[in-house]
């Protein structure tokens, strides 16, 4: 007999092993989330997909399933929390999301659309973050950083370099990257690896493509974040 | 430099978990880790310059940009705030000349602030190049400065000005019983490693850091790993505010600490230990160091101990200020030489924690309590105390009182009792286990201490009734900000937003919806971060909200709204460089 756990009152089997993310996934249950991509190892930090497990807070991206949990994934409650989560994220960098050439394939602003995220909420932290132009294909962004670490992990795990990494402590955390100078053109990156790729928001971009696809005819213009995430996840599970 | 660095490395074996020993011995001698240094460090550990940054950016007392010859910090601990430390910080800083927080242009001192440095029982204190500074006055100020003046090396400083008492005030079962030199580890041996853990199981001994999990089952999980290499690690930092107790077990109670870690081998088959130190004692380290030593030469410690055929050593290792390595998965990552970001659980410590090792992480005060029930039996034990909560606990008592210091009480004891033993009158509150804990008022001392009514790690800190509330929980969540690992978002952003909407209102910005939304994001923090630290972040906010809501309310404008964003501040550099100070320079915010 396989095991089950319900999501919402869905009941959705799983293999040992499996996270809670995982087995949503198969089933064609979203779960928010920015930090997670199933191609790296979970990481556990963004908290937008954290589920009630039988009436306890758990990461899904993170927590094991197993037999029996009774999981709450969709409840006011949860997506009142998950929006001021993201409203954080908006606050503490600086995003601009009109003149960002990322707006419309943005994940972050994805999120925010699907919440019905329609203002900041919190003060600005207004942080003075940097760009670092240097690398003649690749631009950072560091004011649309959000620590998802995804470029970390890419880098090392696909790339099988170590290009990028997470510094600093509390509010003061920010992405580094290794080369002697600390500029991206010193580094070992190339514009076909996949850490230049895969950040979820416009910290990373390539340069001279921002504008190849018109606003209003990008990904999240077209569907809603959960449609494209599990339709994008299926597809690389199967 | 590079001669040193290379000597350095090599008096580490190369051993990139050794990271935090190796940048503390760069740190020290050139005040800084700089890039060169880093360079050097990464080729010969043949590990990536990100990860030393990364590890240097997180700890704080790791600097990319130097200190001066004289780094002095003085600790930011309520208790030591009670004792006049802001006017004593700012007289220093007159009297050397140098700013808060910054280094002086000669390069001879330096001066900052410092989370709590376990010293509340004999404040004001302070750290000159991380050695602790006790009782701190105008006199001592004065005979510290002079001494900065003559560029006299600390070591011909006189001593006093580094004397740490240890204040124990009462004793019961823990600080009464004396054990002899290997005394646990021959009753160990005689009784037998199974039923020695059965007797640690019939004293219901519960871990003293505070969350209190059952020691013997903790162990007994290990001794059941199918992993044979396993770890014995003794947490050390005791970082929560107000919390000393475990500075005092390790100065004069050491002995049994390292009985107990040495016992628990025996149980879960360990050869391997760590006394995670926080940096903050770093005064203890070299004796610590010759107690271990005098063990091995005794034959308790090291290959073949006691001719039991059991080979067991103990490492100490030095933290450098991060209130997040308390964590037991955060503390284990940096025992690994990285930042102390709390891991994702499961898997616990227990089956996968140092190198991914099956590791059993307990307290100082647990390893002393272990060694005694080791020697008598876990009968004795499990009759002091309450059904939940066996044994006695060891409590760090501070602020205000007659007599701040050590204190063991049977868990169960009341509130008020505790009191009256150490002279506190007038009071309005205590905070029971630090930051993180409860704060109760002076409705509530009947209430215990035990795991079923107040948990605590052993911090303790009476206020009386001429504080202010909202000094305390300024400060309790000005730390909780400024020791966040920035690992998830709640706690991250969060405990940074608590910081600006709580000042926002104790400023007397706060407008009628400030209180509830500072109790909504209270929750989102407790209720979402990833470890501990977030999850009690709030907690000064919210019980201090609970008991005493109409002091919040007290402090709120009567009108609908007041931004965040302070106007009339955010143009005062504007004003200097124009040389304004009249009234038309300044703007009114909102219309009164």
């Amino acid at each position: 007999m396989s095991k089950k756990i319900t999501i919402d009152g869905k009941e959705i089997s799983f293999k040992d092993g499996q996270t809670i993310m995982e087995a949503a996934t198969e089933a064609k249950v979203y779960i928010p989330h920015l930090c997670h991509n199933p191609a790296y190892e979970p990481h556990g930090s963004c908290k937008l997909c954290t589920v009630t497990v039988n009436g306890r807070s758990c990461t899904a991206c993170t927590f094991p399933a197993a037999d029996g949990q009774e999981i709450i994934n969709s409840s006011k409650e949860l997506a009142d929390d998950r929006k001021s989560i993201t409203q954080m994220l908006f606050v503490e960098g600086n995003h601009f999301c009109p003149s960002c050439e990322k707006t419309g394939n943005c994940q972050l602003q994805g999120i925010a659309y699907h919440l019905n995220m329609l203002d900041n909420h919190y003060p600005h932290f207004f942080s003075d973050r940097e760009v670092d132009a240097s690398h003649p294909d690749i631009l950072i962004d560091h004011n649309r950083c959000i620590f998802c670490s995804l470029c970390v992990r890419a880098s090392q795990e696909t790339d099988a370099k170590d290009v990028f990494a997470i510094s600093g402590r509390g509010i003061n955390k920010h992405l580094i990257i290794n080369s002697k100078t600390g500029k991206l053109k010193d580094s070992d990156i190339n514009i076909n690896d996949c850490a230049a790729h895969i950040c979820p928001t416009g910290a990373i971009l390539i340069k001279r493509t921002g504008y190849t696809i018109p606003i209003g005819q990008r990904t999240y213009d077209e569907k809603q974040i959960d449609q494209v995430t599990l339709e994008k996840e299926l597809n690389k599970n199967g | 430099m590079k001669q040193f660095i290379q000597q350095v490395v090599e008096n580490n074996n190369f051993k990139p978990v050794r990271l935090l020993a190796i940048l503390r011995e760069v740190q020290s001698k050139f005040l800084y880790i700089s890039k060169d240094a880093i360079e050097i460090v990464a080729e010969l550990l043949n590990i990536e310059r990100t990860q030393i940054i990364s590890v240097i950016e997180f700890y704080s007392f790791f600097h990319l940009q130097p200190r001066g010859q004289y780094d002095i910090l003085i600790s930011d601990s309520i208790t030591d705030l009670m004792m006049e430390k802001q006017s004593l910080i700012e007289y220093l800083s007159t009297q050397l000349n140098v700013e808060i927080g910054t280094v002086r242009e000669d390069g001879l001192v330096s001066l900052g602030n410092t989370s709590c440095t376990g010293m509340c029982d004999q404040g004001p204190a302070g750290l000159i190049n991380g050695y602790a500074l006790t009782c701190l006055s105008k006199q001592r100020i004065d005979e510290i400065v002079s001494l900065i003046k003559q560029q006299l090396p600390l070591n011909n400083w006189p001593k006093q000005l580094f004397q740490i008492t240890d204040n124990i005030h009462k004793t019961n079962l823990l600080l009464e019983t004396e054990i002899s030199q290997g005394e646990a580890i021959k009753a160990t041996l005689s009784r037998g490693i199974t039923q020695t853990l059965e007797e640690i199981n019939i004293s219901s001994l519960r871990g003293r850091g505070g969350a209190g999990f059952n020691t013997a089952m903790k162990w007994q999980f290990c001794a059941k790993e199918k992993e044979l290499e396993r770890y014995v690690v003794c947490n050390a930092d005791e970082g929560e505010p107000g919390t000393f107790k475990d500075r005092v077990l390790l100065n004069s109670y050491a002995e049994q600490v390292f009985e107990g870690m040495t016992v628990c081998s025996l149980i879960i088959g360990s050869k391997q230990g760590f006394l995670y130190l926080r940096g903050e004692y770093l005064h203890l380290y070299q004796q610590l160091q010759s107690t271990l030593q005098q063990r091995r030469s005794l034959g308790l410690l090291g290959k073949n101990i006691l001719q039991s055929g059991h080979d067991f050593d103990i490492e100490i290792c030095l933290g450098a200020g991060a209130y997040i390595c308390g964590e037991e998965s955060a503390l284990i990552e940096s025992l690994e030489g990285k930042r102390g970001i709390p891991r994702n659980r499961p898997p616990y410590p227990v089956t996968q924690g140092y190198l991914n090792k099956p590791t059993v992480v307990n307290n100082v005060e647990t390893f002393l309590a272990a060694a005694n029930i080791a020697v008598s039996g876990g009968k004795q034990f499990a009759d002091l105390g309450t059904e939940k909560s066996s044994g006695t606990k060891i409590l760090s008592i501070s602020g205000d009182c007659q007599l701040p210091g050590i204190y063991e009480y049977p868990f169960g004891t009341s509130i008020k009792d505790i009191l009256i033993h150490c002279g506190a009158e007038d009071v309005l509150g205590v905070q029971v286990g630090g930051p993180s804990g409860t704060f109760i008022s002076n409705q509530e001392f009947d209430r215990k201490i035990a795991f079923e009514d107040l948990a605590t790690g052993g911090s303790f800190i009476i206020f009386n009734n001429h504080r202010n509330i909202f000094d305390l929980v300024k400060n309790f969540t000005h730390f909780f900000a400024h020791e966040s690992c920035g690992f998830c978002t709640p706690c991250r952003v969060g405990t940074s937003l608590l910081k600006q909407q709580l000042d926002k209102i104790v400023d007397g910005h706060g407008s009628a919806g400030d209180v509830i939304a500072l109790e909504e994001l209270c929750q989102i923090v407790k209720n979402y971060s990833h470890c501990g630290l977030g999850q009690t972040a709030a907690n000064p906010i919210l019980s201090t909200l609970q008991r005493y809501p109409e002091i919040y309310q007290k402090q709120i404008k009567d009108i609908s709204f007041e931004p965040g964003f302070d106007l009339d501040a955010s143009i005062e550099t504007a004003r200097q460089l124009a040389d304004r100070k009249d009234e038309n320079a300044h703007l009114v915010q909102v219309e009164q």
